[in-house]
């Protein structure tokens, strides 16, 4: 049965909704159009919403920096570094408390993600110090090392959770056909599994990509990715608006991307399957 | 059914997570609970002793330490208060029919993908700021002055950044709980003639208790130790007005060099998180069975 709608009321809704959305996504906009403003023009009281100077000069200036493309690179490498590692060592878990579940999988499970709630800041000191005297500080396979084992859980999570979904059916068959664990795996699993390990992968690089606890803790200049490197605009000396949104900008936008496709298995990835 | 063999080969696949986690979990942990018990600085290396229960006493009853509690149970409850209630009411219109749903739903979750950093220091110059931000402006157009955000209500500027930054999380869960709620259900309630308040109370707020729990527990664990926020905008000030807990222990940590006080710290905070983690791991139990 068709539920009746009118149209004012549609109306109504549809102009409440947009007014919601603008002043939520407002911040992000603001930014967009700052980086294209002179700075001058960034501070201008009354602000310019669009009738300003448009210019890329801020864009050819914050890429210039020489040190730009270095953080771009450290950020790169450390998110699908970390996710990569802890995805190697995740599908054979994940597939093992999949389809060949224990009496203790779920309690190994739970277990596992138990460890994601271990605060961070509760074991800030000793992982300084080992740091410190292994000379990891500062280096991306340290901060590759360190979010591959906080990322770890949530992986092996969601991996299970796709892998669950996929009728046991199908490999009882081939199992029948007498195909061995390993052509299993690659002819029959991979490619039913592929688009729930491509969401987990494109999550896990969305959440590393963003971590700013241990980047900002963990690296100076060396090794720092994007949100330790725009954490130096904080600095009074670095008061450059136009530039800290150019450099924003581009900090952001690739995983904005990511993350808008994405947003079905967010649910699914953070709330560990407690909301479907 | 499992046999002999897959058995053995599923316990050596599991085998290497198990044992990195278990590592990872045990072995900082440890040291964080052995450094507690000593007198630590780090720019006096070989003057370490044991001295007990000493820090906790010392972290426990000093001042700071009861200011940052306070301060982050304000951030904690300010912030799910403002997500869950503002959460509820996004995702009960996101749910409605209109024109540019898909639209208003990517510009809605944005905020969420924006790295802390970013986000605290773009609402921070460009929005909060007393003289050119959007705030100060809108502010004085409509005849109010101006305020200075940071330095008049540091700790609600705070709380304003890292709730803009959650309310994605809440508004895309209670949605997605929203949508499974059955349309059978729906219909029942209009035909009964259900008004639209008894409609919200009774069925759409009981549909969402549970999800609402998982928004509440989850972001709990997270907001409990909300750093790069604050350390990019106030550095916990002006004095301690915004240092929460997290905040203290890195600045015992790394600013001070007590390794022992920080370390005692550290483990106050895990017990904390402990608290809620386990009302949360219980709850996703139960939904594995």
């Amino acid at each position: 049965m068709a539920r009746r709608v009118s149209v004012a009321r549609t109306v109504a809704i549809t102009v409440v909704a947009w007014i919601a959305g603008f002043i939520i996504f407002f911040p992000i906009l603001w930014m967009v159009l700052t980086s294209f403003k002179t700075e001058l023009e960034a501070f201008s009281m009354p602000p310019k919403f669009l009738l300003f100077k448009w210019t890329l000069e801020n864009y050819a200036i914050v890429q210039e920096r020489s040190d730009y493309i270095a953080h771009v690179w450290n950020s790169v490498a450390i998110a699908f570094g970390s996710v990569l590692v802890s995805m190697l060592i995740a599908i054979p878990a994940a597939w093992a408390m999949a389809f060949a579940p224990t009496e203790r999988t779920r309690g190994t499970l739970l277990w596992m993600l138990s460890t994601k709630m271990m605060p961070s800041v509760g074991v800030l000191v000793p992982i300084y110090l080992i740091y410190r005297d292994f000379g990891l500080l500062d280096t991306r396979l340290g901060l590759i090392a360190l979010l591959c084992l906080a990322d770890l859980p949530i992986v092996i999570w969601m991996l299970y959770t796709y892998f669950k979904e996929i009728p046991i059916g199908i490999l009882e068959a081939s199992r029948m056909d007498g195909i061995g664990p390993l052509r299993e795996v690659i002819f029959v699993l991979a490619p039913i599994a592929l688009p729930g390990i491509a969401s987990t992968i494109l999550l896990n690089v969305i959440l590393a990509w963003n971590e700013a606890f241990w980047t900002l803790n963990l690296t100076t200049s060396k090794a720092a990715p994007l949100t330790a490197f725009i954490a130096s605009y904080s600095s009074p000396e670095g008061l450059f608006w136009a530039k800290l949104s150019a450099a924003s900008t581009l900090a952001i936008a690739p995983i904005l991307v990511l993350g808008w496709l994405s947003q079905r298995q967010l649910v699914r990835g953070l709330t560990f399957g407690a909301v479907k | 059914m499992a046999t002999q063999h897959t058995r053995t080969l599923g316990k050596i696949l599991v085998a290497p997570s198990v044992a990195l986690l278990f590592l990872w979990m045990i072995v900082p942990l440890v040291m964080t609970i052995y450094f507690s018990t000593l007198r630590y600085q780090l720019l006096n290396p070989g003057t370490e002793r044991f001295i007990g229960v000493e820090n906790y006493i010392y972290f426990l009853t000093d001042p700071a330490f009861i200011t940052s509690l306070a301060n982050t149970l304000r951030l904690v409850g300010s912030v799910l208060a403002i997500t869950v209630v503002i959460g509820v009411l996004l995702a009960l219109l996101l749910d409605q029919v209109f024109i540019g749903r898909s639209v208003v739903r990517l510009m809605v979750i944005a905020p969420f993908f924006v790295m802390p950093t970013v986000s605290a220091l773009v609402w921070k110059n460009l929005l909060m700021h007393p003289v050119s931000g959007v705030f100060a402006w809108v502010a004085t157009s409509l005849g109010f002055k101006p305020i200075d955000w940071f330095a008049q209500l540091p700790m609600l500027s705070v709380i304003l950044i890292v709730a803009w930054q959650w309310l994605p999380f809440a508004t895309l869960i209670l949605l997605t709980a929203l949508q499974s709620l059955d349309n059978d259900q729906k219909e029942a309630a209009e035909m009964d003639g259900t008004g639209p308040f008894a409609f919200f109370f009774y069925i759409v707020l009981s549909h969402l208790a549970r999800p609402i729990t998982v928004v509440v527990l989850i972001q709990t664990i997270f907001l409990l130790t909300v750093f790069a926020e604050i350390f990019v905008t106030t550095g916990g000030g002006p004095g301690l007005a915004t240092t929460n807990l997290a905040f203290l222990i890195y600045s015992q940590a790394l600013l001070q060099y007590d390794v022992g006080g920080a370390s005692a710290g550290g483990i106050v905070a895990v017990v904390l998180a402990n608290i809620v983690a386990i009302f949360l791991v219980r709850l996703i139990g139960k939904n594995l069975e």
